[in-house]
């Protein structure tokens, strides 16, 4: 069978999803093959959505005009803002889901979405024709079956369509990648081995071959994940009750908040103690990743139990939270305390822990090992180097997490749509959103664990808040046309709000009088010397935009959401400066872009190490070529003049 | 943050008459005008015409005059970079051109990258597009060059200082973000007021290295000197004369200076730095050979070379050896043991290729000949013979540079302490310290704070 479409989405996970929702909206016919129709957007993990740096993710997917922000909205089942005592820039919102409530949201989404298909069908061949390196024509049809047609490391490929297990071919103009965890994957359960996706479901064991004869390189890495409790087996009087937040802020910039303040559900909280890893201690041999069996490259930052009690042998306890699972299941998930020992192990490591003495498991807790990808042969647009219209998202790029995979999808998804309609892709980079941390950190630096965000890896992070996530991208999303201009002019009105407040502030002037002297007093805060305007009384760490309503009669009612953003605003002015500052030396390496036909090996000054790095990873800019490590700030120096002595010639060819 | 106005000293760093700081960029007037006044005390090279001189004087915070100088100002675009630049013409001693250098860096701009000038002339156009491949070359070899001396003269006490502060700031960094990150897990409860401690602490410490920066120097500035002659020649014993200690082990059997021993003295107001070689001869000694081929190092690197030989032994192929190694340096030859019988002179075959006044009769014994040889370092030095090393000079500005940043970094925590700003702000400025501090020793951040969150701090589901 043949069947033609625009672009073929692989794996319907969060990543497949939002690629595929994104070309489906932008008006390509867009197929999404999944191996179980019932397994999408799967939380095969944690049940919850967002955290630190992860709920700015979600923030940013959604104003782009992604689904996971609406679709958490709607499914939640407890909300909290994490580290509100701290700076805005750290306020991160984390959800806990209910699964299949999440799952069966996004899947009326998707088959609700005009011009999206779902198939259910494993992918096991790419399809592509030879391309011409030098003049773009397609040279000649390769015959994908012959046996050697194993593609050389410097030719460029486009692809043509996919091939399904059960010989179907759909032809198209791109392929998005997003296939998890599937890829030969294999869990391990101490001694028991199977050779399954996440939760038992049939893995993907084909697709691999066909990569790896397109010149991408694979490599194997592995996660993990905790055990399922039954709720009744559980004491939760021997634990401590984790509430959410009183008043429940949504994830999405367009979901009205009054439609999100449900009655929510408790998680809680116990602790691991000393019986518990002796347990472990004594049972090291037993696991797979000590003992050797497993092969694929663990997380630091997610580490088992084993890891942490191996790792830090000093700590007493470790915390243990017992997060619900959702609404109409007794599930309870065991957050703190992955693991891939025996099964016996499991059971008695667990019940030494107060609360689960009694405990009974549903599901094991397990380690998966699956095939990936080093991102470094994608472009920042996440598209292959060598192979035209071949893009890839999530997972499948070494990265973890839900919202690591949206973001990736949304972009990816994006960018194949813009590229087939011919217009230009978009990078986000640095200073614009964590997306382009996360997509920069990926393509650029050497990583040898599943990528998770961290605020700590944003070096603008005052400016990349969640809290103006809308501010910063929502006309991106809506160039691009996933963002509806209704939404867009709301966005621009509260731009507006926020502006006028910030100048008013700024303008209106406090006299020393004896009334506000009063009320300086009255707050703990200096004498006025001479007159003050508010913005500058803001910025006092004693007073605040809703104190200082007192003395300013002329405020008139203002949204929250544009109180907060003219608090922050005046309030962190000096720091916001400096980074903005830093964006501008920043921006100047970004936008100089190198050819992607630029010789290194003609820049002759360049240091052997900076010019093999550069050679095999391509960087699309000064600013990129200068994150790899090994290439110093003279080798930039000496790229910057290569490049304007080239640009010179030509310009002086032309003039001849 | 800095301006990209760059600065440096343009003249050989040298006692010259006259020597001219250069600057470059878009506030290199108004850099200097905070820094030069006319006659009439008043300061306005802004109302000046391109390409014009100015007589005034330069002028340090306090308002006390520092030198007399001629500024000129170039306006862009025609300026050597194409960018407004202004040389400052100032008297010729080297300290008068490092307080200079000193306020205009005070003042805003910043210590030139090697080439930097060049580059900025380049890329602006004003240079040939034909210079392009020395322009790149230049860049790569001086980046090369400062590197390596940047690394090489870092005294190992000092690198321990700056390893050691990094450490402990890192740690305070990955402690805090471990908390931002996972903060269910770690608390920040009561952290400001031990982190005020820590940062009190740091602020002392680098506030030491800052004044340590002001006297001495970073690196080890001066006249690279090395002593080079057969064993028993008397090397040690007038590197003993210089320093006017017992260094050097002195001993009548041949062959006990076995490692390289070196010294910064100072030759009427002339650094030099003086290394004193193993003796050098064919030997089968495994630990002296090590010494042997120490000295050929340092040897290659050396400004000046001092020839001690034994006047009154015969000259021999070990001789021949020394002449090789050293030959193409700037050399004194000193003619050792003149009290005993003399059978080596200034007409010696081999000298042929030296001035006559580069060789010179002493007596390490009689402390004779020493004074002469003193004089004669100088006159070469005076006329231009010998060099500083400007790039040193101009790392030990960059190092102090970063220390000072470094140094304001941790003022600024601490003023995000005391002003109760959220903890997320001091790992801002705790990282820029961070980073400026690792710009002394040559590495980045890259993944440091990732490693050290992972490897110190259980964080995570």
């Amino acid at each position: 069978m043949n069947e033609k479409v625009d672009v073929c989405v692989v794996g319907a996970g969060h990543a497949g999803c939002e690629a595929a929702l994104a070309c489906a909206r932008l008006g390509l016919e867009t197929v999404i093959f999944t191996v179980s129709i019932d397994s999408i957007a799967m939380m095969p993990c944690n049940p919850n959505v967002g955290g630190t740096s992860k709920g700015h993710l979600v923030r940013e997917i959604d104003a782009l005009g992604g689904e996971m922000g609406k679709n958490i909205d709607k499914t939640f089942i407890q909300s909290k803002m994490l580290n509100r005592s701290k700076g805005p820039a750290v306020h991160s919102l984390r959800a806990q889901a209910d699964k299949a409530e999440y799952s069966r949201a996004m899947r009326k989404v998707l088959e609700n979405q005009d011009h999206l298909t779902i198939r259910q069908a494993e992918i096991c061949e790419l399809l592509y024709e030879k391309k011409n390196n030098v003049d773009n024509e397609l040279e000649d049809h390769t015959d994908i079956h012959s046996e050697n047609n194993h593609v050389g490391k410097n030719k460029v490929y486009q692809i043509t369509g996919v091939k399904t297990y059960t010989n179907t071919i759909y032809e198209c103009k791109a392929v998005i990648l997003c296939t998890g965890t599937y890829l030969k994957a294999r869990c391990l359960c101490g001694e028991a081995i199977t050779y399954t996706g996440p939760n038992g479901l049939q893995s993907a064991d084909h697709l691999t071959e066909s990569l790896k004869n397109l010149g991408i390189e694979i490599r194997r890495f592995k996660t993990g994940t905790p055990a399922r409790m039954d709720k009744r087996s559980i004491d939760f009087n021997k634990m401590e009750e984790q509430f959410g937040d009183e008043k429940i802020t949504p994830f999405s910039f367009s979901t009205d908040p009054e439609d999100v303040q449900i009655d929510q559900v408790s998680c809680w909280l116990t602790y691991t103690n000393e019986k518990t890893h002796e347990i472990i201690r004594n049972n090291l041999d037993r696991s797979p990743i000590y003992a050797g069996v497993i092969e694929g490259t663990g997380p630091r930052y997610c580490p088992s139990i084993e890891d942490k009690v191996v790792k830090f042998a000093d700590k007493e306890r470790h915390q243990v939270f017992l997060e619900p699972e959702g609404l109409h299941t007794n599930e309870m998930y065991v957050g703190g305390m992955s693991s891939s020992l025996p099964e016996d192990v499991q059971l008695a490591m667990y019940r030494t822990v107060p609360g689960l003495e009694h405990c009974k498991i549903v599901r094991n807790a397990y380690a998966i090992e699956y095939d990936c990808i080093d991102p470094r042969q994608l472009y920042p647009t996440l598209e292959f180097k060598k192979i035209k219209g071949l893009f890839s998202g999530g997972q499948f790029n070494g990265s973890s997490g839900y919202e690591e995979a949206a973001a990736q999808g949304l972009l990816a998804g994006m960018n194949a749509a813009l590229t087939i309609l011919g217009k230009e892709p978009v990078i986000l980079d640095r200073s614009q959103a964590y997306i382009g941390v996360l997509i920069d950190d990926l393509v650029t630096k050497e990583n040898n664990e599943p990528y998770r965000m961290m605020t700590s890896r944003a070096e603008y992070r005052l400016i990349l808040r969640q809290d103006n996530a809308d501010l910063r991208l929502r006309q991106i999303g809506y160039e691009v046309g996933l963002v509806s201009k209704e939404q867009y002019d709301k966005m621009l009105h509260k731009k507006e709000m926020i502006e006028q407040e910030i100048e008013r502030l700024k303008n209106t002037v406090i006299g020393a009088s004896k009334d506000h002297q009063e009320f300086m007093a009255a707050h703990g805060s200096s004498q006025l010397k001479t007159g003050t305007n508010l913005a500058e009384l803001m910025c006092r760490p004693e007073l605040s935009y809703e104190i200082l309503s007192e003395i300013d009669p002329k405020r008139k009612p203002l949204p929250e959401d544009v109180i907060e953003q003219v608090e922050i605003e005046i309030k962190y002015e000096g720091y916001i400066e400096r980074q903005l500052k830093q964006v501008e030396q920043f921006k100047k390496m970004e936008r100089k872009l190198i050819p992607t036909d630029l010789d290194y090996n003609d820049v002759k000054s360049l240091r052997l190490e900076a010019r093999q790095k550069l050679i095999s990873y391509r960087p699309v800019s000064l600013g990129q070529a200068s994150r790899i490590s090994g290439v110093s700030p003279a080798d930039i120096s000496v790229l910057l003049i290569y490049m304007e002595q080239k640009y010179r010639s030509l310009r002086k060819e032309k003039v001849e | 943050m800095k301006s990209d106005t760059i600065a440096a000293i343009s003249t050989a760093m040298t006692n010259s008459g006259i020597g001219i700081i250069r600057m470059s960029g878009e506030d290199s007037i108004s850099i200097a005008d905070s820094v030069f006044v006319n006659t009439n005390h008043k300061r306005c090279l802004k109302s000046y015409q391109s390409h014009t001189i100015h007589y005034g004087y330069i002028v340090r915070r306090d308002g006390t005059i520092l030198d007399e100088v001629m500024v000129s100002v170039m306006k862009a675009p025609y300026s050597y970079t194409k960018e407004d630049v202004v040389e400052i013409n100032c008297h010729g001693g080297t300290f008068v051109m490092r307080k200079i250098m000193e306020i205009v860096i005070e003042a805003g701009a910043r210590t030139a990258q090697p080439g930097e000038f060049t580059k900025r002339a380049f890329l602006n156009g004003r240079i040939d597009l034909s210079k392009a491949e020395a322009v790149m070359d230049m860049i790569s070899s001086q980046n090369e060059f400062a590197l390596k001396n940047s690394v090489k003269q870092l005294n190992g006490s000092l690198l321990k200082i700056i390893k050691a502060l990094r450490e402990e700031i890192i740690y305070e960094i990955a402690f805090i973000e471990s908390a931002l990150d996972d903060p269910e897990h770690i608390s920040l409860d009561g952290y400001p007021e031990k982190l005020s401690g820590k940062v009190e602490n740091l602020i002392i410490r680098l506030k030491k290295l800052l004044d340590s920066a002001d006297d001495g120097k970073i690196l080890k500035e001066g006249i690279h000197t090395v002593i080079v002659g057969k064993p028993n020649a008397g090397k040690s014993s007038l590197l003993n004369i210089l320093v006017g200690e017992e260094k050097a082990i002195v001993t009548e059997v041949a062959g006990t200076t076995r490692d390289v021993l070196e010294e910064t003295i100072s030759l009427g107001g002339i650094t030099l730095n003086i290394i004193d070689t193993a003796g050098i001869r064919n030997t089968d000694d495994i630990v002296e050979k090590i010494g042997v081929e120490k000295a050929r190092k340092v040897v290659a690197e050396a400004d000046l070379i001092v020839y001690v030989v034994d006047a009154s032994v015969p000259m021999d192929e070990n001789d021949s050896d020394i002449m090789e190694m050293i030959s193409g340096k700037k050399i004194i030859i000193l003619l050792n043991k003149s009290d005993l019988n003399v059978c080596v002179t200034e007409t010696e075959e081999k000298f042929s290729f030296l001035d006559k006044n580069k060789i010179i009769k002493t007596s390490m014994k009689e402390k004779e000949g020493v004074e002469l040889f003193t004089e004669t370092v100088r006159d070469m030095f005076l006329h231009g013979d010998l060099i500083y090393n400007d790039e040193i000079y101009l790392t030990n500005m960059r190092h102090k540079e970063a220390v000072k940043d470094a140094y304001e970094s941790m003022l600024q925590v601490r003023k995000s302490i005391e002003n109760q700003m959220p903890e997320d702000f001091y790992s801002i400025d705790l990282m820029s310290a961070y980073s400026s501090l690792g710009t002394i020793i040559g590495e980045e951040v890259g993944e440091d704070l990732i490693n050290e969150i992972f490897s110190k701090f259980c964080t995570g589901k």
